[in-house]
C-alpha cells in the first residue's frame, strides 16, 4: 500500500509504531535519517514531529534554521499538505515545566533556574535528566485535542548506541534514586510506552565494521531490555559497480586503448590499483550486509547521497524509508 | 608528525575530533611509531577501542592501568609501548580514595548518588580521562602519552566538561545543601534561601525524602574532596596548556566532522592550547590523476555499447566513482584549511579494510608521518 493511499490516523504499515527512537553510531547520520522518516511519515496531510534530546542543535542545521527554542515549531512542510514540527527538548526547562504542572512555581521556578538548581538537580542524577527527556517525548506521543492525536508520529534523534539502552531504561536509572513519588511514577509510565508496541528503536548503520558491531550490540541490548526493534537502517550504500569479472592489466590496457584513452604504465596500473581496493571494499561490505541480515530484524538500505544533505535529498531518502520513491 | 614523535619536549599528544573519524586508530598508531621509531616510553589512554582493536593490543580486560603492548619492533629503539583501557568508575573511586580516609570512602562508595554519578556518561567520563591524564603525567614514568578523548556528542566536552563538573563539585548548590542552616542566617541571601528551602521542599515531594538524606549525605561526604576535586581538574588544564603538549585534530573528509574541527579548532585558541595540526583522516584519491572522472565514466559507456572489455569498463567506474568523491573531499577540507591555514595538515588515504592489528596501526603510523 502507497503511503498516500492510507486512511487517516492510521499507522503507515511498514512503520507500524507512534514513536520512532532513531539511534546509531556517531557519524552514521541518524539525525539525517530521523528527519527523512519524520517528513516521509509526514506526507498525506499529516503532522509529525521530530525531537531532539542531546543539545546539539542537528535539525536546525540541517534544515538551515538558526537554533531551535525549546517549543515546537514547524520546519518542514510536504506538497501534500504534510508538516514536520520540530522540538529541541532541554532538560532544564522539561524541569521547570514539569514542576509547575504539578506545584505552580511561577516566579519561584524561575529563581530556582537562576540559582543553577535545576542544573544541579539534572547534573548530580543523570537518570533524572533522561526521566525529563523521555517524559517530554511520550507527552508529545500520547497527546490529544478533541480526541485526536496531535502528531501522527514522533520521531526521536536519540542518543547514539553507546548510551541508548541506558536512556531508555529510565525505570532501572530512576528506581535506584527515586523510590517515591511522581518522578517514580513518570519513569514507569514512559517505560511502559516504550515497551509497548507504540514504540520502535531503528538502528542506523554503515557498512563498517564499528558501526555494524555497534548496532549488533546495541539490539542485544535493547532486546534485554524488552523495548521493540524496527529496522535496521543501512545508510549510505553505493551501488556495486564491478559486474563480476575479474579484471586483469592486460585486458584493462586492451580496454583503455579500445576506448582511446592513454596506456600509460602508471594509469593501468593505477586504475588496477583502485579497482582491487573496490573489490577488497566490496567483499567486506557484503559480509557486513550478512551479518546485518542475521540480526532477524528488518532492513532498509538508503543509498549515499553525494551531494550532501538538503531538502531534496532529504525528500529522497524519506520516499526511501517509505516505499514511494 | 615524526618530528612531534621525536621531540623529548613533547610529553603528551591529544586526539580530539568527533566520534566515528578514527581518533582511538590514530592514537594507537601514533604511541606505536613514537616507541617503535623514536625509542620513546609510550603509553596510550584509549576511552573506547574497538574490541578487533583492543586486543590487537592485548587490551583484553579493562583493568585501567598500563600493560606493555608485546610483539612490537622496538629491540632497535629501545622504546616501549603500553595501552590502557578508561574504568571511568574505577578512576573516580581511586579519586575518592586518595582524598579521603577509608570510612567515609565506604560511605560515598554506598551512595546511590556516587552510584549514578561515577557511572553514568554525564561528564563523568571526561573528567575522569582528564583526571586519569593527569595521573600519568604526575608519575612521570613516561616519556610521551599519547591520549583518546571520549566519544562525546561534541569534541568540544572534553575541554568543557572538566570544568562544569568541577565547579559543580565545588559549587555552592553543595554547600547550600550541607548546611542550609548557616547560610538562612544571612539577609543578603533570603531571596536565595527562601527559594532553595522550597526547592529542597519540592524535590522531597518529587523525589520522595529518601532521595534528599541520599543527596545530603553524599554532598556530605564529598566535603572534604571538593578543594582537591577543583585543584587536580585545574592542574591537569594547566598541562593542556603548556608546550609539552600537542593537540591533535582528528576528522574525516565529511561536512560534520570538519565543522567540528573547525569549532574545536577555533576553542583551542581561545584557551591557549596548543593545536599541532590535523590528521584528517580515510582520504579517498585516485592513482592515475590524468584520468578525469568525465572522461573516464564516459569511456566506460562506450565500452559497454561496443560491448567486451566489461572488466576494464568497470574499472573506469570505480575510477571516476573515486575521482568524483576526491574532489568533493577537497571541498569539504577546504573548509577547515581556508580558515586556519597555518594549521599542518596531514592526510591518511582510506583502508580498504579496517584496521585491527599492529601491522594496520604501523601502516597507518607511516601515512602519519608522510612530509
Amino acid at each position: 500500500m502507497r503511503a498516500s493511499e492510507q486512511i487517516p490516523g492510521q499507522v503507515n504499515p511498514a512503520w507500524p509504531a507512534r514513536l520512532h527512537v532513531v539511534t546509531g553510531k556517531g557519524g552514521t547520520g541518524k539525525t539525517t535519517v530521523a528527519a527523512a522518516l519524520a517528513l516521509g511519515l509526514a506526507a498525506g496531510g499529516r503532522r509529525t514531529l521530530l525531537v531532539e534530546v542531546e543539545g546539539r542543535q542537528g535539525i536546525a542545521e540541517l534544515f538551515g534554521l538558526g537554533p531551535l527554542p525549546y517549543e515546537e515549531r514547524r520546519v518542514a512542510g510536504t506538497p501534500d499538505g504534510g508538516e514536520v514540527r520540530a522540538l529541541a527538548v532541554d532538560a532544564e526547562l522539561a524541569l521547570l515545566e514539569y514542576l509547575d504542572m504539578f506545584y505552580k512555581l511561577g516566579a519561584a521556578g524561575r529563581a530556582l533556574r537562576k540559582f543553577g538548581a535545576i542544573d544541579f538537580a539534572t547534573t548530580i542524577a543523570p537518570g533524572l535528566r533522561d526521566v525529563l527527556l523521555t517524559g517530554k517525548v511520550k507527552e508529545a506521543t500520547t497527546r490529544t485535542v478533541d480526541r485526536r492525536r496531535v502528531y501522527h508520529a514522533v520521531v526521536l534523534d536519540a542518543p547514539p548506541t553507546g548510551r541508548i539502552g541506558r536512556f531508555l531504561n529510565v525505570t532501572a536509572e530512576t528506581a535506584r534514586l527515586a523510590k517515591v513519588g511522581p518522578i517514580k511514577t513518570q519513569s514507569e509510565n514512559v517505560a511502559t510506552l516504550l515497551r509497548s508496541p507504540m514504540t520502535a528503536v531503528h538502528v542506523v548503520t554503515l557498512l563498517e565494521e564499528m558501526p555494524v558491531q555497534e548496532t549488533v550490540d546495541a539490539i542485544a541490548d535493547l532486546d534485554a531490555l524488552g523495548i521493540p526493534i524496527g529496522k535496521v537502517i543501512v545508510n549510505a550504500t553505493r551501488p556495486p559497480l564491478l559486474t563480476g569479472t575479474k579484471v586483469n592489466q592486460a585486458e584493462l590496457r586492451r580496454g583503455l586503448a579500445a576506448a582511446g584513452l592513454a596506456t600509460d604504465r602508471a594509469t593501468v596500473s593505477g586504475l588496477y590499483a583502485e579497482a582491487k581496493a573496490y573489490l577488497t571494499r566490496h567483499e567486506l561490505e557484503e559480509s557486513l550486509r550478512v551479518e546485518l541480515a542475521e540480526l532477524g530484524e528488518p532492513m532498509v538500505e538508503l543509498p549515499l547521497l553525494p551531494g550532501g544533505v538538503d531538502r531534496a535529498a532529504l525528500d529522497t531518502l524519506a520516499a526511501e524509508l517509505l516505499g514511494t520513491q | 608528525m615524526d618530528r612531534i614523535l621525536a621531540d623529548p619536549g613533547v610529553r603528551i599528544v591529544v586526539c580530539c575530533g568527533s566520534g566515528g573519524v578514527g581518533k582511538t586508530t590514530t592514537a594507537a598508531a601514533l604511541a606505536l611509531r613514537a616507541a617503535e621509531r623514536h625509542g620513546r616510553r609510550t603509553v596510550v589512554l584509549t576511552i573506547d577501542p574497538a574490541r578487533r582493536l583492543a586486543q590487537s593490543l592485548g587490551l583484553t580486560e579493562l583493568d585501567n592501568t598500563p600493560r606493555q603492548v608485546k610483539g612490537i619492533e622496538a629491540d632497535e629503539s629501545g622504546g616501549e609501548l603500553h595501552a590502557m583501557m578508561l574504568d571511568m568508575k574505577r578512576t573516580f573511586d581511586e579519586v575518592v580514595l586518595a582524598h579521603t580516609d577509608p570510612t567515609r570512602a565506604a560511605e560515598i562508595f554506598a551512595n546511590p548518588f556516587y552510584q549514578a554519578m561515577s557511572s553514568t556518561f554525564s561528564g563523568t567520563q571526561e573528567y575522569m580521562a582528564m583526571e586519569k591524564l593527569g595521573q600519568l603525567h604526575a608519575r612521570g614514568e613516561w616519556d610521551l602519552i599519547v591520549v583518546d578523548t571520549p566519544p562525546s556528542r561534541s569534541a568540544l566536552d572534553f575541554l568543557d566538561a572538566p570544568a562544569r563538573l568541577s565547579r559543580f563539585l565545588d559549587g555552592r548548590m553543595l554547600r547550600l545543601l550541607l548546611a542550609p542552616a548557616r547560610a538562612g542566617g544571612r539577609s543578603m541571601f533570603s531571596l536565595v534561601t527562601a527559594s532553595f528551602g522550597m526547592f529542597s521542599r519540592v524535590v522531597q515531594k518529587v523525589l520522595g525524602a529518601q532521595l534528599l538524606t541520599d543527596l545530603s549525605g553524599f554532598v556530605a561526604a564529598l566535603d572534604s574532596m571538593f578543594g582537591g576535586f577543583r585543584q587536580r581538574a585545574e592542574q591537569t588544564y594547566r598541562i593542556l596548556q603548556a608546550r609539552e603538549t600537542a593537540f591533535l585534530l582528528v576528522a574525516a573528509p565529511e561536512p560534520d566532522a570538519v565543522r567540528e574541527a573547525a569549532y574545536f579548532a577555533g576553542r583551542l585558541g581561545e584557551e591557549r592550547m596548543p593545536l599541532a595540526g590535523l590528521v584528517l583522516n580515510r582520504v579517498h584519491r585516485t592513482t592515475a590523476e590524468g584520468l578525469s572522472a568525465e572522461r573516464s565514466r564516459a569511456a566506460a559507456e562506450e565500452l559497454e555499447r561496443s560491448g567486451g572489455f566489461g572488466a576494464a569498463a568497470d574499472a573506469l567506474r570505480v575510477h571516476a566513482a573515486l575521482a568524483e568523491q576526491a574532489t568533493r573531499e577537497r571541498r569539504v577540507a577546504a573548509v577547515f584549511t581556508d580558515a586556519y591555514p597555518a594549521v599542518p595538515t596531514v592526510e591518511v588515504a582510506a583502508q580498504p579494510a579496517d584496521v585491527h592489528d599492529v601491522d594496520g596501526l604501523r601502516t597507518v603510523g607511516d601515512a602519519l608521518s608522510q612530509p
